[in-house]
């Protein structure tokens, strides 16, 4: 694994605010994976965050936890999810994600797992219940042999000896959760965060960070983006995906909108 | 006394256990963590902790020789009787431990879970007590399924919150109330209601429970002049009668646990709730340990007669006591427990949970000789079933 992480790339080379978009895999029909994909990519998304459906994700609010609900319904697995993927480098460039809970990993084999996601060009690893002790001790290593980031998360009440920690041990991002909340819980950002944003922007982190949750419009993505290098929206988006007419079309317009290309 | 059943310093027992949490909920599960042993501790705690079990919950509990039941089953019977616990059950002897841990902590809210009611309850009535606000979680399918115990929370003054999600029962409950944390994560405390969830919830929750072996040594060395049964019997759903009725036999090679797991219709069925038969290494609700789930690492919903033993994981201790073979797991059918349930009722006057019934079923299958001494923990009080009882068992008839 020589080549240079495509999101390490990216962030070295960004001009402007980094837009990263969540999309639960197999939804909102089974077989649209990769039309979202590419829809996603020909709007100009900058990061790539796709959802591993889960049957009891904790950390998500109701959007999310419907759309698993639906993709599961539907048949979706994380074997299914690598063979839909096993093309996506020839129509995808920017890095892609994915997002899920440690379990369905296990279940999988972790090694095996790691292997799949660098067979299919899989660039990091979002798991928010694997906690960083765990990984440090029994995931770190086999993550680095495939190349994989793991992207932590940390929010207002993490401490600052533990965001140390946290920095130290990242690469490609940190996943800068505005407020205490799970996702789609609340929209917008108060001048508490934003004191927070400051709090972090003053520790001059090694990481560049992107922020999530509450973040749903240009408004908003602008906003979070002067307190970092860009920002994630997840459940604006699953909502759309849930509610589109035509898919293709109308992903691309979303996507232009937030990063004002229309 | 050797320890090595005990939580070990990273929150495992053995293979299972830990704090599989998100970012969110690690400060709360941290200040708990690096706190509650020396709260537990402290002599204020202590005082107030036994004082209130004492004049509160009706401790301690008494440790009941069920003479007939002996004789039929030609062997030496005991019942443990949590079912005259104030609540009716085992549950409040953790929600008075937490709930005082809260305290102490600064918490003011205070957050639960429940499937049939029973720690619900547990949970309002010592939210009652104390003062504090308290939101209940409860599948939106046990909400209709439990009203009596709905209405019991709600005249104690706490919120009962439907969860919608998911299978809309315990394990909905149990996501949406650590959600629920995640967006409260100041100024409220979340009571877990058994030996689930992350580091330190397990062992928190087993140490409260304790009291129940602690007692039985003592009831044990009055009645039988040994402070030690053959046989600790307890149900598991989560599992936390066991773990208190358990506690101080970990280490006692002369008594062998025996956990009864509901089978539902039986364990090949695909309506049961017999972890160990049929879950295996996962992780849920924070911890990793024995889980019922599909190939793809989903969480199967099980089923049971019996709402408080309707979880598809058990404790990672007694996952740790089932894979070192410690403690023994027999699975028990509704139809089982039901019979073990209008057993103990003609017999002995005692109208057992259902929960509890699982446990009196093994009766039949342990084979105890008459000289040997058998305590079943009887953990709940089966009025909250009646329902069920006047169905099943043909009452009306």
């Amino acid at each position: 694994m020589t080549r240079m992480n495509r999101i390490t790339k990216l962030f070295a080379e960004a001009t402007e605010p980094i837009l990263n978009v969540y999309a639960t895999a197999g939804y909102p029909n089974f077989g649209d994976t990769m039309t979202v994909l590419n829809a996603l990519q020909a709007g100009g998304v900058d990061i790539i965050e796709i959802g591993m459906p889960y049957s009891d994700p904790v950390a998500d609010g109701e959007t999310i936890q419907q759309s698993n609900q639906v993709s599961l319904d539907q048949g979706m697995t994380v074997a299914h999810l690598f063979e839909q993927l096993k093309d996506m480098r020839q129509t995808v460039s920017v890095p892609v994600l994915l997002m899920g809970y440690i379990n369905p990993v296990l279940q999988y084999g972790v090694e095996a797992f790691c292997k799949k996601c660098a067979e299919v060009g899989v660039d990091g690893l979002i798991l928010p219940d694997l906690p960083m002790a765990e990984y440090e001790s029994e995931y770190q290593a086999i993550f680095e042999q495939y190349g994989l980031y793991n992207i932590f998360l940390i929010t207002p009440q993490t401490t600052d000896a533990r965001i140390a920690q946290i920095d130290a041990i990242s690469q490609g991002f940190i996943y800068m959760v505005s407020s205490a909340s799970t996702t789609g819980a609340k929209t917008g950002i108060s001048s508490d965060q934003e004191t927070y944003f400051k709090r972090i922007e003053g520790m001059n982190l090694k990481n560049p960070r992107l922020i999530g949750f509450g973040i749903s419009d240009r408004a908003s993505f602008l906003k979070a983006s002067e307190s970092a290098a860009g920002a994630i929206i997840g459940s604006a988006f699953v909502k759309l995906l849930g509610q589109a007419q035509d898919l293709h079309s109308e992903i691309v317009g979303f996507v232009q909108s937030i990063k004002g290309k229309k | 006394m050797n320890h090595s059943f005990q939580v070990d310093e990273r929150g495992y027992y053995g293979d299972f256990g830990g704090a599989f949490i998100p970012e969110m909920l690690y400060p709360n599960v941290e200040e708990l963590r690096s706190r509650y042993l020396d709260i537990i501790a402290d002599q204020s705690f202590q005082e107030e902790f036994h004082a209130l079990l004492k004049d509160y919950v009706g401790r301690p509990t008494p440790l009941f020789k069920a003479e007939r039941l002996s004789a039929k089953y030609n062997t030496n019977i005991y019942l443990k009787r949590e079912d005259l616990c104030h609540t009716g059950a085992h549950k409040v002897n953790n929600t008075i431990g937490q709930i005082l841990v809260a305290k102490r902590l600064g918490k003011n809210k205070i957050v639960a879970e429940t499937g049939a009611g029973q720690h619900g309850v547990a949970t309002a009535t010592v939210c009652a007590l104390m003062g504090m606000e308290c939101i209940v979680y409860m599948g939106a399918i046990d909400i209709e399924r439990q009203a009596p115990n709905v209405a019991r929370m709600r005249m104690l003054g706490a919120t009962v919150v439907a969860a919608q999600s998911g299978s809309k029962t315990l394990k909905d409950a149990t996501n949406e109330a650590m959600r629920h944390w995640i967006n409260n994560p100041v100024d409220t405390h979340y009571i877990i209601g058994s030996v689930v969830g992350p580091h330190p919830y397990p062992d928190m929750v087993a140490r409260f429970q304790s009291v129940i072996s602690e007692e039985i040594r003592s009831q044990l060395q009055e009645k039988e002049g040994r402070d030690y049964p053959d046989y600790v019997i307890a149900c598991v759903g989560g599992g936390s009668n066991a773990a208190g009725a358990f506690y101080h036999f970990l280490d006692e090679p002369r008594t062998q646990l025996i956990a009864a797991e509901a089978a539902g219709q039986g364990v090949g069925t695909g309506h049961s709730a017999a972890t160990t038969f049929l879950g295996k290494a996962g992780v849920l609700h924070g911890s990793k340990s024995l889980l019922m789930q599909t190939e793809d690492g989903q969480v199967i919903e099980p089923y049971s007669i019996s709402a408080g033993l309707d979880y598809p994981g058990i404790g990672p201790m007694h996952a740790h006591l089932f894979k070192t073979g410690r403690a023994k797991f027999y699975d028990i059918t509704d139809e089982e427990a039901l019979e073990a349930a209008l057993e103990c009722s003609m017999l002995e006057g005692i109208i057992p949970a259902l929960e509890s019934a699982h446990a009196l079923a093994v009766f039949g299958k342990l084979n105890a000789k008459p000289n040997e001494v058998v305590v079943v923990n009887l953990s709940g009080r089966g009025d909250k079933d009646l329902s069920t009882y006047q169905q099943r068992l043909k009452l009306n008839d």
